[in-house]
């Protein structure tokens, strides 16, 4: 072993208010080189010792208000430049969305960043011995004594005059503390070889880790399983109906639902016979066909069916639908108009359900009915 | 240290009676004049002035309950200001006539006629009509009534007997009151400040006039502890772990009614609904605009970065002007809230909004110097007073 170095002159103080006279005491003769060891914080030991206030609120600071802004740049850019995407109509620039985002990450780095600079620079990891360590001195403090230690590294250190302080603050027990060279090292070690590879192993470690755990561990057997289902994956075989097919050609007449074949086609004479209304001519039927007429056959026919187109002579102008013609028509055969058209007049089967176009049919008698009213109508 | 607390009670300086008096009257001078100018926008004007002194007097009350629910010590050497403060929730049923009276001009829902053809409105009809919203008010402003007026008489009884089972007793009321105070101030909220806009809904209203009112109490509770304090009311002062104290609830409520108005805003703005959206677009449109932007300033961002630091919060003097300021942004919160109703595009306040601002400090003033001078500015009988002093973090 080698030689034995002193490293400071310890006491040991019985009850906090004797330890923060004596903080301040040191204080007062001069010395920098001293700490206090308490088993709990004491109030007024800032003060007593002159501490000056942490550095590390300012780390939060910094760090937190760059993060932030970093975040808000990343958003505007990867929502606005470099994958644009409409996402429920918000502008791209969607500033109160961002915010929950960037609060987070501005506090989840702060307080990384805090601990991070406290391990590094005021516990000046990775050194992670001290003279005081392994003491008897340190084991007093940690349970039920107040210490205070004075380094010989103090340009004011004399060995004698610091036992005589101490005595005359009244300490119930002085002893020097030795450390050994071999032992401790004051050399900050951040930058060491050894302690940098660690760090390059840590991160390979950590973030292959993860890696492995998203891309590959997550799709092997018992998550795979979640990926077993009972259903068709297009593109792919499947044995259900053999034939390696997963779905099976329609019967030959399959209609498919909502979609019935119009049966007479081109026959409009037989539409007008065996074609009923189906609908009953009550308030709610003749208001959808009212809706309906004004949007889709009023352009052509004008509100009031009587002819009056607004398209400005661009279209042919259709006869009046209160012709006796019209008038005297079934209701199937104004269906088989809207259903087929009739020369220029395309037809509106695409555009109507079936039922919407028996509620026009319903509409245009009732305005037929109110040019020609019945004596009835009118009572 | 002695273990008797030396305390000789000493009456507020002359001058506080005297600036209450002269706001007071000037307030009501003003007031009284801009209801015979204008009787719709001062009505607005006295829903604004109704629910900021609930705020103060309501959210006292609050911190009174809580720091008997939680034991804390730190406050009790200045919970009798806080107690004076709540001795506001005696006038709110004064304060709420020159509104009630009016309710026609404030309250779309209470026009009949309006309500019939809507489908909206008259499915909220068995909740929003007269005779029930007047019942609910008084309800509330009895019920807060009887709890101040039990915590306070147990609190001061204890002065003279010293009784430790007082504090027992005021812990079982406090423990009563918070549930109901809850409810109660929720509903106080809908009632007044959110049927303004009959249509519009928002579950977290409540919370939101909670998190102003708990803010604006404990700014005006600071101010006056840190000016007492000033001329020597307290028996050995505040030190800094007291000023602490008060910065911390200061800033931790700040961020919270910040937290729960953003909250509000962003599921409203998410979801995108009509029926939703209009009470913001309301206050985005015209003049209101740079209300809502200045709402965001003066209401968050000023005080946050003023009260971030420790050494600010520890700071009088940074407190007093904070505390002041934070008062100012709640009224001009519910001012925001309210009167966008009344004018809906170009609007700029006036002498009618002075006037009604000065009638509240004076109303303040003078109902906190009358309980002063009234009781111990001490709660000397309290079993925690000592620790209290005696406070370090
Ligand atoms: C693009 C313009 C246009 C639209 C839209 C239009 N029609 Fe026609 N319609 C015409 C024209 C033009 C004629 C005359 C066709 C012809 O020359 O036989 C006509 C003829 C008719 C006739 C026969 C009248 C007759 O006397 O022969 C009926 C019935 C009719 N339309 C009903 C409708 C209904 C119902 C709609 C709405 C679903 C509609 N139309 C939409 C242009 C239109």
């Amino acid at each position: 072993m080698s030689e034995k170095i002193l490293y400071s002159y310890t006491a040991l103080f019985d009850t906090p208010n004797q330890i923060i006279k004596a903080a301040k005491k040191v204080k007062e003769e001069g010395y920098t080189k001293y700490d206090v060891n308490t088993p709990y914080p004491i109030h007024g030991m800032d003060a007593a010792m002159e501490l000056k206030p942490s550095l590390l609120p300012y780390v939060a600071l910094v760090v937190g208000l760059t993060a932030a802004i970093s975040m808000i740049i990343f958003l505007w850019w990867q929502n606005t430049i470099d994958y644009p995407l409409n996402i429920g109509g918000k502008p791209f620039f969607a500033l109160p969305a961002y915010i929950p985002v960037t609060f987070e990450v501005t506090v989840l780095s702060a307080s990384i960043a805090t601990v991070v600079a406290m391990l590094f620079f005021v516990f000046k990891f990775p050194n992670n011995v001290h003279p005081l360590h392994d003491t008897d001195y340190m084991k007093r403090v940690s349970v039920d004594k107040y210490g205070i230690s004075i380094q010989a590294e103090d340009p004011l250190f004399e060995a004698e005059k610091v036992k005589s302080l101490f005595n005359s603050l009244g300490a119930s027990s002085i002893t020097p503390i030795y450390y050994s060279d071999e032992l401790v090292n004051f050399k900050p070690k951040i930058l060491e070889p050894k302690f940098i590879s660690f760090l390059i192993i840590l991160f390979i470690v950590v973030s292959g880790a993860t890696y492995i755990t998203l891309n590959k561990l997550l799709f092997l057997p018992p998550y795979s399983w979640m990926m077993v289902q009972d259903k068709v994956i297009a593109q792919k075989t499947s044995d259900f109906f053999g034939g390696g097919s997963g779905m099976l050609t329609p019967v030959k007449g399959t209609v498919a639902r909502g979609f019935l074949p119009y049966k007479f086609d081109k026959k409009p004479e037989l539409a007008a016979k065996e074609l009923v209304n189906p609908l009953m001519p009550v308030k709610k039927n003749i208001e959808l066909g009212k809706t309906k007429f004004n949007i889709y056959c009023s352009p052509c026919h004008g509100y009031h069916a009587e002819g009056k187109s607004r398209l400005r002579g661009q279209f042919p102008i259709p006869p009046s639908l209160h012709s006796d013609k019209v008038r005297n028509w079934s209701d199937g055969r104004i269906y088989h108009v809207i259903t087929e058209g009739q020369n220029v007049m395309p037809s509106y089967a695409h555009q109507l359900s079936r039922q919407e176009r028996w509620a026009i049919v319903l509409y245009i008698r009732a305005l037929q009915r109110s040019l020609n009213a019945k004596e009835s109508d009118l009572q | 240290m002695s273990d008797v607390i030396e305390y000789t009670k000493k009456k507020l300086p002359a001058n506080w009676n005297k600036t209450g008096i002269v706001l007071f009257a000037l307030g009501l001078i003003l007031v009284i004049l801009s209801f015979m100018t204008d009787v719709s926008r001062s009505s607005f004007n006295a829903v604004v002035f109704l629910t900021f002194l609930t705020s103060i007097g309501l959210g006292s009350l609050f911190w009174i309950a809580t720091e008997y629910l939680s034991g804390a010590v730190w406050s009790t050497p200045f919970r009798r200001v806080a107690e004076f403060l709540a001795s506001l929730l005696i006038i709110l049923p004064l304060a709420a006539l020159p509104s009630y009276f009016n309710l026609h001009d404030v309250f779309h829902w209470t026009h009949l006629e309006v309500v019939k053809g809507d489908a909206y409105l008259s499915a909220k009809q068995p909740y929003l009509n007269v005779p029930f919203f007047t019942i609910r008010t008084i309800a509330f402003f009895l019920i807060w009534i009887i709890f101040y007026f039990y915590i306070t008489r147990n609190s001061l009884k204890q002065d003279t007997t010293k009784d430790q089972n007082l504090t027992k007793k005021n812990l079982r009321w406090s423990a009563i009151f918070i549930p109901i105070f809850a409810l109660t101030i929720t509903f106080f909220s809908i009632d007044w400040l959110m049927s303004l806009e009959p249509h519009w809904f928002s579950t977290i209203f409540g919370v939101y006039y909670f998190a102003g009112t708990a803010l604006a109490s404990m700014a005006a509770i600071t101010y006056l502890v840190v000016k007492l304090n000033e001329k020597g009311y307290f028996v050995e002062g505040l030190v800094s772990d007291h000023y602490y104290s008060f910065g911390a609830l200061l800033f931790g409520f700040l961020n919270f009614w910040a937290y729960i108005a953003f909250s509000q805003f962003l599921l409203i703005w998410y979801a995108n609904l009509p029926e939703e959206t209009l009470w913001f677009l309301q206050k985005w449109e015209g003049n209101w605009l740079y209300f809502s932007i200045l709402l965001i300033i003066i209401h968050f961002v000023v005080p946050y970065f003023a009260l971030l630091s420790q050494p600010a919060k520890m700071d009088p003097k940074r407190l007093k002007f904070m505390s002041l300021w934070i008062l100012f942004a709640h009224y001009f919160d519910l001012y925001w809230i309210s009167m966008p109703t009344y004018s809906e595009f170009a609007f700029m306040p006036g002498w009618i909004e002075l006037g009604f601002i000065i009638l509240t400090i004076g109303v303040i003033i003078l109902v906190f110097n009358w309980k002063a001078n009234k009781e111990n500015l001490v709660p000397i009988g309290d079993p925690k007073l000592k620790r209290g002093i005696k406070f370090r973090l």
